[in-house]
Parts: C-alpha cells; sequence; structure tokens
C-alpha cells in the first residue's frame, strides 16, 4: 500500500504547480501531515440526504428505481441457486454486519466476496468434487465484483437488511483490518497527495464542483448510479474516488478495499442500510 | 445454473396495489436495457452502433392503450408510466421492441376491484 500514500517526489515542477493550486482551491495545506487526524465529526447523515429531490424520489419509489431489475434477478438466482442451503428469512440483517469474518478463508470477506465464495464452492464446482477446494476460493477464478449475477445476489440479500442499523460485528479478529482501512481513509494518496478525509471528514456537505461532497458511508451498496446507469459496488465506487484523485485505483478485491470496507462500515455503524439505493 | 445469461432481458410492470374500476391508475414500466446511442466510440475509436429500445407497446386484451417511440439519448434502463383506466378485468401485455433484434414481452393481469 505504500506506492498510494506519500507525497511524489518524482512530480515534475509543472505538476506541483498543479497540484499546489489545486490543493489550495480546496484549502487542504500543501505541506500538511501526510495522514489526516480524526477531528470532531458533525452529526452523520447518508448521502442520501444530499441527493436531489428527484434522485430521493427515484430512490424511495421500488418502481421507479433501476436497481430493482438486479434486484428481481437476484431473487430468482437465490431461489436457484441459494434456497438449497439458505433461507431469505435468515438473511435478514446479513448485510448490515458485512464484512465478517470467514473462517476457513482465514480473513474478512464483504458480503460480495462471500457471495462469490459460496458460488464458487459450492454452486460452480463440478457434482464430483473435482473443484470443491477446502480452502478459500480464489476470487480472481470466481465472480469479479462487478459480475452481475453477484451485484444482483447482493443486493437481493443486502436488500433484507433495509432500515436495520449499520452494526459491525464486535470480533477482534476485525481489528486490525480495521485499523489497515483508517489508516488508508486518512493517508494522502496520488498525485493530488488528498486522503479520503480530507474530504469526506473535513469537507463533507461543501461542494465539489456542483455537487455536495457526502460523508462517505457505504449504507446502500450495491448502489444504482446514475453516472454509471447500471449497478455497482464499493469497490467500483472507491475505484472512482481512487482515480480521481490520481491514485493507483484498488485491484478486484483487493486486501486493501476490503480493510477500507471494514473501516467505512464500523464509520457508519447505526446509519439505516438503504439497499438498493440510488445515487448521482 | 449457468452464468451464461449475460444480460437477461429483465422488465418490471408495477400496477399499483388496489386498481379501482372506472377510475385512472399508473402503470409503471422499467427495462434492463443499455440504450446505447450510436453516437459514442468505444476505446480503439470504433462507432459503437446504436443499440436501444424504439417502441414500447402496451396492450389491454388486444387493444392498444399505449404506445411510445423512444429515440438516441434516452438514459439506460428506460423508466416510462402512463395512466389507464379499466372496466373490468383484463390482461396487460407491455412489448418492447428495438434494435438488434430486441423484443421482450412481460404481461399482467390487471384485477379492479
Amino acid at each position: 500500500m505504500g506506492c498510494r500514500g506519500g507525497t511524489g517526489i518524482a512530480a515534475g515542477a509543472v505538476l506541483a504547480v498543479i497540484t499546489a493550486a489545486l490543493i489550495s482551491a480546496c484549502q487542504v495545506p500543501a505541506s500538511g501531515p501526510t495522514t489526516v487526524s480524526a477531528s470532531t465529526a458533525p452529526p452523520r447523515r447518508s448521502g442520501f440526504d444530499d441527493m436531489s429531490a428527484a434522485t430521493q424520489a427515484m430512490q424511495r419509489d421500488d418502481a421507479a428505481n433501476p436497481a430493482w431489475l438486479w434486484v428481481e434477478d437476484g431473487r430468482q438466482r437465490f431461489d436457484a441457486q441459494c434456497a438449497r442451503c439458505h433461507t431469505v428469512a435468515a438473511m435478514a440483517g446479513v448485510a448490515a454486519r458485512y464484512p465478517a469474518w470467514d473462517a476457513a478463508a482465514g480473513r474478512p470477506l464483504t458480503l460480495g466476496q462471500r457471495i462469490a465464495d459460496c458460488h464458487a464452492r459450492r454452486v460452480a464446482s463440478s457434482p464430483f468434487g473435482l473443484s470443491l477446494s477446502k480452502g478459500p476460493a480464489q476470487h480472481t477464478a470466481s465472480w469479479l465484483p462487478e459480475h452481475d449475477a453477484r451485484l444482483a445476489l447482493e443486493a437481493f440479500v443486502a436488500l433484507q437488511s433495509r432500515g436495520q442499523p449499520i452494526a459491525p460485528p464486535a470480533d477482534a479478529r476485525l481489528a486490525p483490518w480495521r485499523a489497515r482501512g483508517e489508516t488508508l481513509f486518512r493517508q494522502r494518496m496520488g498525485q493530488l497527495d488528498l486522503a479520503c478525509a480530507h474530504c469526506h471528514e473535513r469537507r463533507a456537505g461543501r461542494r465539489l464542483a456542483g455537487s455536495v461532497i457526502p460523508q462517505g458511508h457505504p449504507t446502500g451498496y450495491p448502489i444504482y448510479r446514475l453516472e454509471w446507469q447500471g449497478l455497482g459496488s464499493l469497490q467500483r465506487r472507491l475505484r472512482g474516488c481512487l482515480v480521481g484523485v490520481r491514485a493507483e485505483p484498488f485491484g478486484d478485491d483487493d486486501d486493501d478495499a476490503t480493510a477500507l470496507e471494514v473501516y467505512l462500515m464500523s464509520r457508519a455503524a447505526g446509519l439505516a442500510m438503504e439497499t438498493p439505493a440510488v445515487r448521482p | 445454473m449457468s452464468d451464461a445469461a449475460a444480460t437477461p432481458v429483465r422488465a418490471l410492470v408495477t400496477l399499483p396495489r388496489e386498481v379501482k374500476r372506472g377510475e385512472p391508475f399508473e402503470v409503471r414500466l422499467l427495462v434492463a436495457h443499455p440504450m446505447e446511442t450510436g453516437h459514442r466510440a468505444d476505446a480503439q475509436g470504433q462507432r459503437v452502433p446504436r443499440d436501444i429500445v424504439r417502441r414500447i407497446e402496451c396492450r389491454l386484451d388486444g387493444d392498444l392503450v399505449f404506445a411510445a417511440d423512444l429515440h438516441p439519448a434516452i438514459a439506460a434502463n428506460p423508466y416510462v408510466a402512463f395512466p389507464l383506466v379499466v372496466q373490468g378485468e383484463g390482461t396487460l401485455v407491455v412489448a418492447w421492441t428495438g434494435d438488434r433484434g430486441f423484443d421482450h414481452r412481460t404481461s399482467v393481469v390487471v384485477k379492479p376491484l
């Protein structure tokens, strides 16, 4: 993770000028520390509260929310593939406590990873057990984060927690991951040398161009983002920000992305789940 | 069991929970479709061919009750709502047709109180 943080020494003078201009434009001290300390937090609010009335109406109305196309797909897939072992009723509250520690994998898994893992090991494996591995599934060999079926199942499972408060498990094994996630959140990244905390903590509620900067609570993933014209994962959203600050984006199911998700969910603890949310 | 259905046709037709005879209500349609305009270029600079839903038709027991022609520059997964009045029970058939042979039909039974 070292390559993402710190200040770029190799950056040329021109870039330094541009960076300085951008930084001064958004009032981040250019010579500040490489990490951002926690500040007294304002009341937490979902990104929903900062959306336009039209986008809010789209999310409130299940018939107008295009994410329901995926939810219905997920429902069918769940009935066809998951119902052998899982019940829909048992999915209530699951998304509110993920990422959770997975004993078989020996690491935390996000909800999407858990679904992909289960699919790869139990569903996609041959009935003769040829590919039935004992250990964690290779995520690269199974559904990637933006796989339509993974998103659909994730949306359907997370819908069962809609309205429930986010409740990260008090599992000591998650603590190092949460700490790593918070480090990433507060660490300056990329050519613009900005940390997540610069925008989503210190300047949340103010504007970046025309848009209100949200506090960045992952309350409604997977989300239907109007910009994407499709459903996308939290990983995709994080990638958008990393590219925005010109940092190297996380790879698919990267450990850093998982750590950040563990931290973000603990930071959002108590806020209501909104899946499937709509965002601009 | 396969994931082969890369882009399964998905559509939602939503009616109010209660429909009253002779009183207008809203029919809401949502279909999964990329609505590719035909004006964009891909990473290789090649023009991406147009792929849009061209027409939506709704028939109530065979009678056309609503139709719309769609054009480029409409967002993906188009949402359309229209008012409808029914005098009795009937079957509403919604048909989305478009480029590249796109043709999807969903039928719902309308049961007024």
